[in-house]
């Protein structure tokens, strides 16, 4: 999937991965995408939460072995 | 004008058809109304912290930078105990085992096997030893920095960042002696009277 930018949170935990996204969505244009990974199980039902919060849209939520992906686009 | 025999049974039953409708009709437009201010609020959260232990700093600045992140308002009065987190130096912060049965005691080096171990301490021997509490600490701060948790230091600095409000009890300043040089810059020196109308406007106030 295409992306903007790419956020490396693996190896942090809760609630950096949310705090470095919000960051990371704030230098972006509407539109655009952000690939995130992350290592923190807690994060998939946390990434869906913020979405559904700010509005910015959850394209895609992957699970590799005990690595996430996630996609999200600025709104 | 007369009304004939037949127009007022039209408005008897055009009444009669109105009052079934209206009240269905209110109920929605009043539903619809308070969903949309309920859509057009932005969410706040009122945090009274109130401890100052290590384990105890963590849940206002998770849950305080987090709510800003979601773009919520967010206002934390420091009281007591609390009033240390606001302190230039917060490195000092500690974590007792002392009287917490609830903690786990595991040391954050060593093989696997080593690292699952619970050491059950009695607290007799934890008041005993002198520093044993500052030797807590240090495997505290082993654990949190292996597991990639944030740093207290961190998480305030991001929840300040991210615009959340911070309010410290002027009473408990004067109460400890403390002065507001001791303080990060930043914060409102206020006291209950403040901090009661933020939280009858918030969604969610917690006492931590």
């Amino acid at each position: 999937m295409h992306f903007d930018k790419e956020l490396d949170a693996r190896g942090l935990n809760c609630p950096l991965p949310i705090l470095r996204t919000k960051k990371a969505l704030a230098e972006l244009a509407s539109g655009q995408v952000l690939h995130i990974l992350a290592t923190d199980p807690g994060s998939v039902k946390d990434f869906a939460a913020f979405a559904r919060q700010t509005g910015n849209a959850l394209l895609a939520s992957n699970a590799h072995d005990k690595e996430f992906e996630f996609f999200m686009q600025r709104k | 004008m007369t009304s004939t025999p037949q127009s007022t049974t039209i408005d008897e039953l055009v009444n009669r058809r109105l009052e079934e409708l209206l009240p269905l009709k209110i109920a929605q437009g009043v539903e619809e109304a308070l969903r949309a201010r309920e859509e057009a609020k932005v969410p706040a959260l009122a945090i009274i912290a109130s401890k100052g232990t290590l384990d105890w700093a963590y849940p206002p600045f998770i849950l305080g930078s987090t709510a800003a992140a979601l773009g919520w308002d967010v206002s934390i009065f420091f009281t007591f105990y609390g009033l240390g987190l606001l302190k230039k130096d917060i490195s000092d912060l500690k974590v007792s085992p002392l009287g917490n049965p609830g903690m786990p005691m595991k040391m954050p080096f060593g093989p696997e096997w080593f690292q699952g171990i619970d050491w059950n301490i009695p607290n007799l021997v934890q008041a005993g030893v002198p520093g044993f509490e500052t030797l807590a600490t240090k495997l505290m701060q082993q654990t949190i920095a292996n597991k990639g948790v944030a740093g207290i230091d961190e998480l305030r600095e991001l929840s300040l960042e991210a615009g959340v409000k911070f309010t410290a009890c002027q009473m408990t300043v004067d109460l400890f002696g403390f002065r507001h040089e001791d303080f990060i810059g930043g914060i409102d020196y206020a006291g209950a009277a403040t901090f009661l109308p933020v939280a009858r406007e918030a969604d969610v106030t917690l006492f931590i």
